[in-house]
């Protein structure tokens, strides 16, 4: 599929042939599951498969849970603790559920930082990086319609929140919102909406993370160093690659085993610590919780949403500029939004001739002072408004985009990278084949 | 046998500290210590019980258990009475459930759920040990959760014990003074004194131990399917254990030629 | 796969590596199964329904010859105090009058083991006063007529409007296209009229 030689499906028997001309689909799955794959990916390569068990775990268990959950405002609280308290083994399905989108996240953000640091998005992966993109932001709308739906404290007046985000929006905002809603606030056919939205949107990731695989296997695997696979000869390409099965799977199934240990730990014996204990509070629309923190995940870019109030001069400038027309609060909007629309722009914001940052020696800090921006600006989102928090918030979302608009550009003119291996299997060699570099591949005991 | 933890805004210096901070936990909390806490914890039936009664006997004339069925006392992991006597519990308290069919009030099942009690304006307690819940430990790097509970129990037994008599009247309402409630002030009068329920095993019952029965037996209608979460917890992290052991182990094989090879060369 | 001719070069497959195979994907298997099981309880009975499984009534304000019904499981359960002629038009009907003469353990749980469907074997009491049946038809599932005692049918008990079905006065069918007798409920009925069904 992907250029790179190597061995196809051919249909033995009668009834394999007779299937393959009518609808090749075991070529299909076997050209997917012996794709040849760079043989030097790392541990970050692990992301993939976490991922896919992700989405399939929250579509399974979600998919037990609506059979038992009921979308209205005066029941909705309570079929939860009937799922909690009645259903056999609900309460077990639903922690699963409720910590498995965590996991998802987890797994997402050190996908995508991975992509930002091997420079995965770079030319010919741009259309895999965008559909990428399209699959993050359909999770973050699915993870805040599937916490709308317990109806609880955070439930109510996050969707009071994050739907007032667009009525922000000039002239139609409003407008915007009450359809969004159903109603001037939020109410049943706001909760009935998103249940059914909440349900939809995994089936469109789940056909997305189709094209996003078909998107890769078409250009083949980025790896480490960023070098691509020899193409011209079948003996070059089988040394730079080993099939997917069962040299990746096995691997990537033992990354997920490890990982599952740990999600289990905290389903088992912590699982409400990432969750908010105004949740356990049924929905009041007369009284607003102290503070309303959405779920981590959102943090981040919550805190770039809330960093440019009406002091900030590009706010002010902004709003002189278009006549007031960009007040304060649309501001933040296009900022949140924007922050992700520049990572989305990032195939061709990067302008460095070198695809990994294994080998571009400024880029390496600038990369790791972003993946730390990340999380000062995921803890400035739970801090309070008020006080240094927005001054963080705002400095933290100025280096967000600066990275993206000014020092990516800048750096692919002003950074001299070091030599790149020639090949993949040059690289793997010089990792494996170095004295001592690991044991095991000396001793074989027992065969 | 228990310290004082300060669990103010520290708490919020996290992750998802900002979510602890959010949930009004202003006051001094004490970390009591729970026969429940930490991956090992188990409820007390004795002390679940005991909760049981103070709940009955005090706290049930303004605060239901709406989400609570009464059936579930006789669960596993509970407080593990037998049916026949959630049967004569219902009856020795003439408890009543509100019937949409009949328009009126009849004498409960054991399939019903605690009544709904919102007269006194006092919230539902059935999720108030979770509600409430909220210390993440240093830094909120839920250490404390994983080894000390989740703080709601001891929020519960604080605010009962809390009380330090600075009493005002505001706009017409006489209310409470307390450390632990945020604002300082409450509505509920302070509800148990030394000796008020009588424990048929002898158990203390000063106010401090019948608060922190009682923040058990809540810690328990919050969260009744604790035993078997933690149970299926540890089978989940030993079966996934040794599935990542010998997944690593059968992926060194796998790869041993490979890596062999690459010396080789 | 590509390695095969270079393993068996280098290392012939020994028994010890096809353990380690084995036992690797058996610990997966087991894993899988242990996450699948719990999933598909999830879609039994959940514990208030399978609470709700037992009814428990007090039959002492019944008066003679009166019909009640009873909700239980979702199903109608007809409770009927009968008069001396109900038990005596029962009691008279010969097992060869009946289409369904043998009442199977499934039918009539309080019988032990396969039981001729004779009057005294179905009623709650040796005197024949309490009759206790699950309240449908046999033959599709509707609610047969007859509790306010109008529209019994042809042999005084009960009659299905659905389809024509006739049942006496001990819910045994006589005419019409259901199969069976009317099912008897799991039940316990004391001296002090305390029934619970569901036992």
């Amino acid at each position: 599929m992907s250029g790179i030689p190597h061995d196809h499906y051919e249909p033995k028997s009668n009834g394999a042939k007779w299937l393959e001309r009518r609808l090749p689909v075991i070529g299909l799955l076997y050209d997917t599951l012996f794709i040849p794959t760079p043989k030097n990916l790392n541990w970050m390569w692990i992301w993939g498969i976490v991922l896919a068990f992700c989405l399939v775990l929250q579509i399974v268990t979600g998919v037990i849970l609506v059979m038992h959950y009921t979308p209205h405002v005066d029941l909705a609280f309570a079929s939860i603790e009937h799922i909690m308290r009645n259903v056999n083994s609900g309460w077990a399905i639903r922690y699963i559920h409720m910590n498995g989108a965590s996991l998802f996240f987890i797994a997402v953000y050190l996908h995508i930082f991975r992509g930002l640091y091997y420079g995965s998005y770079k030319a010919p992966r741009e259309v895999t990086w965008i559909i990428g993109m399209l699959i993050y932001l359909l999770m973050m709308a699915t993870g805040f319609l599937g916490y709308v739906l317990p109806w609880g404290q955070m439930s109510f007046w996050g969707a009071t929140v994050i739907t007032g985000l667009f009525g922000a929006i000039p002239f139609v905002g409003e407008a915007i919102q009450t359809w969004l809603l159903g109603g001037p606030s939020v109410g049943n056919a706001t909760l009935n909406r998103f249940l059914s939205l909440h349900y939809l949107l995994p089936f469109v990731i789940a056909g997305l993370v189709v094209v996003h695989i078909w998107a890769f296997h078409t250009t083949g695997n980025n790896n480490p160093t960023g070098v691509e696979v020899r193409r011209s000869s079948r003996k070059e390409a089988d040394a730079d690659t080993l099939p997917f099965w069962p040299y990746f799977v096995i691997k990537d199934f033992f990354a997920l085993a490890v990982v599952l240990v740990a999600f289990f730990a905290v389903v088992g014996f912590m699982p409400n610590y990432l969750g908010h204990p105004d949740n356990y509070i049924e929905a009041n629309p007369l009284s607003t919780p102290a503070e309303i923190v959405p779920e981590w995940y959102y943090l981040p870019f919550y805190a770039i949403l809330r960093a440019f109030d009406s002091e900030v001069w590009v706010v002010i400038a902004a709003n002189w500029l278009t006549g007031g027309i960009v007040d304060a609060k649309f501001f933040g909007v296009i900022a949140m939004f924007g922050a992700i629309a520049v990572m989305a722009l990032v195939p061709w914001l990067d302008t460095s001739s070198v695809r990994s940052g294994r080998y571009r020696p400024m880029f390496k800090w600038w990369f790791w002072l972003l993946a730390i921006d990340f999380m000062v600006l995921m803890w400035a989102g739970a801090m309070p408004a008020e006080g240094i928090y927005p001054y963080i918030a705002l400095i933290g979302s100025a280096y967000w985009f600066a990275y993206f608009l000014v020092i990516l550009p800048l750096l692919g003119i002003f950074e001299k990278p070091l030599p790149t291996p020639a090949t993949i299997e040059e690289d793997f060699d010089a990792h494996y084949g170095k004295p001592d570099a690991d044991g095991d591949t000396v001793t074989s005991p027992a065969e | 046998m228990f310290k004082k933890l300060a669990l103010t805004t520290l708490t919020a210096l996290t992750l998802s500290g900002g979510a602890a901070l959010a949930a009004v936990v202003e006051g001094e909390v004490t970390n009591y210590s729970f026969s429940f806490e930490g991956p090992f914890g188990a409820y007390d039936q004795n002390q679940l019980q005991r909760g049981l009664q103070v709940f009955t006997e005090v706290c049930s004339a303004c605060h239901g258990l709406r989400y609570v069925p009464i059936r579930s006392l006789s669960d596993e992991g509970g407080p593990g009475i037998s049916e026949d006597q959630v049967r004569a519990y219902i009856e020795q308290n003439f408890i009543e459930v509100w019937d949409e069919d009949l328009r009126d009030y009849r004498p409960a099942t054991p399939n019903d759920n605690f009544p709904v009690i919102d007269s006194a304006g006092a919230p539902d307690l059935s999720l108030m040990a979770k509600a409430r819940a909220g210390f993440s430990g240093p830094y909120g790097l839920g250490i404390n959760q994983f080894l000390f509970g989740m703080g709601g129990p001891e929020y519960i037994t604080s605010l009962l014990t809390g009380y330090n008599g600075n009493d005002e009247e505001v706009a017409g309402i006489y209310l409470y003074g307390n450390d632990v409630f945020p604002g300082g002030l409450l509505s509920m009068s302070p509800p148990l004194f030394d000796g008020l329920v009588e424990f048929n095993d002898g158990s203390p019952n000063d106010a401090e131990s019948m608060a922190e029965d009682v923040a058990a037996f809540l810690m328990w209608t919050a969260e009744p399917q604790m035993m078997a979460r933690k149970k299926m917890g540890f089978t989940a992290v030993l079966l996934l254990g040794l599935l990542a052991v010998l997944l690593y182990l059968t992926n060194k094989r796998l790869w041993a030629p490979i890596k062999r090879r690459a010396k080789e060369n | 796969m590509s390695q095969t001719s270079n393993e068996t070069n280098q290392s012939p497959p020994t028994g010890r590596r096809d353990f380690l195979y084995y036992a690797t994907a058996g610990t997966g298997a087991v894993a899988v199964g242990a996450a699948v099981w719990p999933l598909i309880d999830t879609m039994n009975p959940t514990a208030d329904v399978a609470a709700a499984g037992t009814v428990r009534l007090d039959l002492s304000g019944v008066e003679p010859g009166q019909r009640i019904t009873v909700n239980w499981q979702g199903r109608p359960v007809f409770v009927w105090r009968r008069s001396p002629d109900a038990i005596e038009a029962a009691r008279a009907v010969e097992l060869d009058d009946l289409p369904d003469p043998i009442d199977f353990p499934r039918e009539n749980p309080n019988a032990s083991g396969e039981a001729p469907a004779l009057d005294e074997n179905r009623t709650a009491d040796a005197a024949g006063e309490w009759l206790i049946v699950i309240g449908v038809c046999t033959h599709l599932g509707c609610i047969p007529l007859g509790q306010n005692g109008t529209g019994v049918g042809e042999f005084g008990g009960w009659f299905c409007p659905c389809h024509g079905s006739h049942y006496d006065t001990s819910g045994r069918i006589r005419r019409g296209p259901a199969p069976r007798n009317l099912d008897i409920p799991p039940y316990t009925l004391g001296d002090d009229l305390q029934l619970v069904i569901g036992v």
